[in-house]
């Protein structure tokens, strides 16, 4: 046969061919897709890259009507600015005694709840259950009206409890780990009861180390929650002892004459961001699996 | 412990709202089960066998019918109080823990006097991992057991608190066929040891028959018949117990009996019982045949499957329930697999005759 070895070649030749424009195509695709990527993680980080630089110009600089894009002086001095002017440390203190304090309460009643949907049997448990997920078709924001005139009744105006208690029970944290504790096999609970254990203490012992990864994710969520409230608290509790920080940084740099430092104010958001940022970076893995795992946002 | 079971009954409202109506998922259950022996409750799933064994443990309330530990009546008592180890079908081990914590996590509940010292309970989950042979393992995640080792933990969480009767459900289920065997013969020797009354929970046979004492067969909430294995097995009381024991399973055929002659197709199997003339269905055993070339029952034969130790010969006839009839014969017998038919002769030890209506036992004897 002369010429066998003739074809082969020619076989090897197409797979040659065949490999290289693949390959092509491949690479074609990958640039594409990281083109997006960059596109996009631009469009998202401008915004804080934004806040940074402003948060460096003199007051002069970030007024000027052609913007630039790396300030001429740094002003480095702006942050100590922003911390003395806004009264930074009073307005962290409150936010974070009213974020630890939900945070906390919030979390004994979404464990206490999440079990009794999940795992107790008492009458009319489907109904009451389905009348909370109801709620959440409310947007929160309806609630306002009718909380105000509450809380107004209660006394509670300019108080730490007004920022706390209204939020303490959130139907969607319940609903998140109440399917988190379905997921725990009955055999566990029945295990459990066999040997005597409480209803309590199994909860304790078993439900909440098998579920810390949720609980975790709430706990963060709820965190950040408070630390970015802002309509509530400036509605309620806007005195000098209980304002939380979004609404400091609103009101803090406006001078008697109306005129708002804007470069200072740059720098205290960037100082407020901050804590949020890293709480982002080093637990995002616990937000995003509280986030996916419901498939609702948080 | 001797457990008694009094009329024990259990029933559950139906789960569908527009159809009136309840379950029966035991009806009237009464045996002793003797101290320090292990029962198997044996039945096709929906049984009850589990609801029984629940019943024993606590967990479910019967509905009417009373349980004794002895001589105390547990009836009304808490799970806790009963003292009672239960091992789950999926072992229901706490993943979290260590098989070490796992194992003494029974033991930190114990209250006012029986409260023990941290040094103690560590002492007792030792004894009770040694028994099932995995105090090697006591540090691991059950994660990071075998599915066998698992089933040890739960065994021995289930033994630590010294319980007065130890009740598994459908121990062996989630093993593989080689770690089944050997753990049914290492549950038959923990119980042994221990002596403490087993009740266990198996919708096989071979695994019921192997290792019990006495089983218990089932079949929609009415237990259908209680003894020795072997004694079940050869004087079953009705068709449901002879079909459900036995691999492979008893050969079913439709028959008459005439003037005390009992007739496969046209085929006198059996002459001079003192049956009266009716339809009635027949059993044979697997094991009940005999090859005879006068023998009175004619198959038609389709293959003979050779399994070392015995043969086994698949053939057909029209009065079969089956599909096929499979006898199992001796290998020394040398059977000539070109033929067409075979004829058989049966072993009288290894034939039933049921009741065509009721399907019991008709029980007979021949001149």
């Amino acid at each position: 046969m002369p010429n066998k070895d003739n074809m082969t070649t020619m076989h090897e030749k197409d797979i040659t061919k065949e490999k290289s424009r693949q390959k092509v195509v491949k690479l074609f695709v990958q640039v594409m897709v990281y083109a997006f990527l960059v596109a996009m993680a631009i469009i998202v980080l401008f915004p804080f890259y934004w806040m940074i630089i402003s948060s460096l110009k003199t007051l002069d600089e970030y007024r000027m009507s052609v913007p630039t894009f790396w300030p001429k002086t740094v002003m480095l001095s702006n942050y100590a600015e922003a911390f003395t002017t806004a009264n930074l440390g009073r307005l962290f203190v409150n936010t974070m005694i009213v974020g630890v304090i939900s945070t906390l309460l919030s979390l004994v009643i979404t464990v206490l709840s999440a079990f009794a949907f999940a795992r107790l049997e008492f009458k009319g448990k489907d109904l009451l259950f389905s009348a909370l997920l109801a709620t959440m078709m409310i947007p929160g924001e309806l609630f306002t009206i009718t909380n105000y005139s509450t809380v107004t009744q209660f006394g509670w105006m300019n108080t730490y409890t007004v920022l706390i208690v209204p939020f303490l029970v959130s139907v969607f944290y319940i609903y998140l780990l109440r399917q988190n504790f379905m997921q725990i096999p009955n055999e566990l609970y029945l295990a459990a009861k066999v040997d005597g254990t409480s209803d309590l203490k199994y909860l304790w012992k078993v439900m909440v180390p098998l579920a810390l990864p949720t609980l975790i994710s709430i706990t963060i969520l709820k965190m950040m929650g408070a630390w970015n409230s802002y309509i509530w608290p400036r509605l309620v509790a806007n005195d000098e002892a209980h304002r939380m920080i979004t609404n400091g940084l609103r009101n803090a740099f406006t001078d008697t004459t109306g005129d708002v430092n804007y470069p200072v104010q740059m720098a205290a958001v960037a100082l407020v961001s901050a804590p949020l940022f890293l709480v982002f970076i080093f637990l995002r893995k616990y937000i995003m699996a509280g986030v996916s795992r419901s498939g609702i946002k948080g | 412990m001797k457990v008694v079971l009094q009329n024990l009954t259990k029933i559950f409202p139906s789960r569908n709202k527009k159809v009136k109506g309840e379950v029966v998922a035991v009806n009237d259950f009464t045996f002793e089960i003797p101290d320090g022996k292990l029962i198997g409750l044996l039945g096709p799933s929906g049984c009850g066998k589990s609801t029984t064994l629940y019943m024993i443990s606590g967990l479910q309330k019967p509905t009417s019918g009373k349980i004794f530990f002895g001589d105390d009546d547990v009836t009304e008592l808490s799970t806790e109080n009963r003292g009672i180890g239960l091992v789950f079908q999926n072992y229901a081990l706490y993943p979290h823990m260590t098989v070490k914590q796992n194992i003494m996590f029974p033991l930190q509940n114990l209250q006012g006097a029986d409260k023990l010292s941290k040094a103690e309970m560590l002492e007792r989950a030792e004894t009770a991992a040694k028994l099932v042979q995995i105090d090697d393992l006591m540090d691991r995640k059950p994660s990071e057991l075998s599915g066998g080792q698992q089933q040890r933990v739960a065994i021995a969480r289930a033994l630590v608190k010294m319980p007065r009767v130890l009740l598994l459900d459908e121990p062996l289920s989630n093993l593989d066929a080689r770690l089944r065997l050997q753990t049914r013969e290492e549950i038959r020797r923990i119980q042994k040891e221990t002596g403490i009354t087993t009740v266990f929970v198996t919708h096989d046979q071979e695994e019921a028959m192997s290792i019990s004492d006495m089983i218990v067969v089932m079949k929609l909430g009415v237990v259908q018949q209680i003894g020795k294995p072997q004694d079940v097995y050869d004087d079953p009381t009705n068709l449901f117990v002879a079909k459900f024991l036995g691999t492979p399973p008893i050969n079913v055929f439709n028959g008459r009996v005439k003037d005390g002659t009992v007739y496969i197709g046209e085929d006198a199997v059996v002459t001079g019982t003192d049956v009266s003339d009716r339809e009635v269905i027949i059993g044979i055993r697997p094991e009940g045949f005999e090859l005879d070339e006068n023998g009175p029952l004619q198959c038609t034969l389709s293959n003979v499957e050779v399994m070392g130790r015995d043969v086994s010969i698949v053939s057909k006839n029209d009065a079969s329930v089956n599909p096929v009839i499979r006898s199992i014969i001796n290998s020394d017998h040398k059977i000539d697999t070109t033929v067409e038919t075979v004829r058989y002769s049966v072993k009288l030890h290894k034939f039933f005759l049921f009741d065509k209506e009721t399907e019991e036992r008709i029980y007979f004897e021949v001149k």
